[in-house]
């Protein structure tokens, strides 16, 4: 095992800063913000659609807004193929629909929670994801 | 209007994060799923400090009877380790390593108007959609 590219401290404060996008959509709505449950919501049901499209508006601002006022360039590279991408956002669609729950609404509120359920989720997509890359990586 | 203004701040603060541990950028996630080879450790740390502010937070504010601005706290009803949590959850991780995408990096990620983001985006969209189809068909017969 080697360790490259290695960045403790900016993962640490992006973590925090995800933190606080949580704890303010719990204590203000009563809700976990799961990325794919919101995403998946805002797609197939009307209940909540205005906040859900809300919060992916913010999603994508988010990035717009750091840039805008750091001016520090966000580092960002897709080495994937074009059917390696479109069969990993169909899988992606298909597992955290099924398995409710993603990085966000499993990883990180989940695990939060306390939740078993959030915990063997996150051990098994981790060990699936590491083995896949193993093998196509 | 209380919890339009809640969802959209969330939204933002939850897209900067992203952006300032990078995990928005796919090589940064398969660098961590890389174990084996180069590995780089930072998206434990972007979880560990996620879980650090979220977790006491949970628990001070779960015991309170109400959110600010909705009737009561939405959470997940489903308590046990089932069949759909284990496929789905594998599933999620293949599609995961092998791009190095999750839901919400992918979503934010479209603020960088790279069309391979794009494609991906729909590509999941098509996916919730396809699990919906064919889950209304199981529930209907």
């Amino acid at each position: 095992m080697n360790i490259v590219n290695f960045t403790p401290q900016s993962a640490f404060l992006g973590g925090i800063i995800i933190g606080f996008a949580v704890i303010i959509f719990f204590i203000g709505n009563g809700r976990l913000a799961g990325v794919s449950g919101i995403v998946n919501a805002a797609l197939v049901s009307k209940q909540n659609r205005t906040d859900n499209l809300l919060f992916i508006i913010g999603l994508v601002l988010g990035p717009i807004f750091y840039v805008f006022f750091t001016k520090i360039d966000i580092p960002f590279l897709i080495t994937s193929s074009l059917p390696i991408i479109i069969t990993a956002g169909f899988l992606v669609g298909i597992g955290t629909k099924i398995g409710r729950g993603c990085t966000s609404g499993h990883g990180i509120c989940g695990i939060s929670l306390l939740s078993v359920r959030s915990i063997i989720a996150t051990i098994i997509f981790m060990i699936t994801a590491i083995i896949t890359v193993k093998l196509i990586g | 209007m209380a919890s339009k203004i809640v969802s959209f701040i969330s939204g933002i603060i939850f897209g900067v994060g992203l952006s300032v541990s990078n995990m928005i950028n796919p090589e940064k996630v398969l660098g961590f799923l890389d174990i084996f080879g180069l590995w780089d450790p930072s998206l434990i740390f972007v979880m560990m400090g996620a879980i650090i502010i979220s977790a006491p937070a949970f628990f001070l504010f779960r015991s309170k009877n109400k959110p600010l601005f909705a009737d009561n706290f939405t959470m997940p009803t489903l308590k046990s380790i089932d069949k759909n949590l284990i496929i789905g959850s594998s599933i999620f991780g293949v599609g995961w390593g092998m791009a190095g995408f999750c839901p919400g990096p992918a979503i934010s990620s479209l603020a960088l108007l790279n069309t391979y983001s794009v494609y991906f985006v729909l590509s999941l969209l098509g996916g919730f959609l396809l699990t919906e189809f064919v889950n209304r068909i199981i529930i209907r017969r």
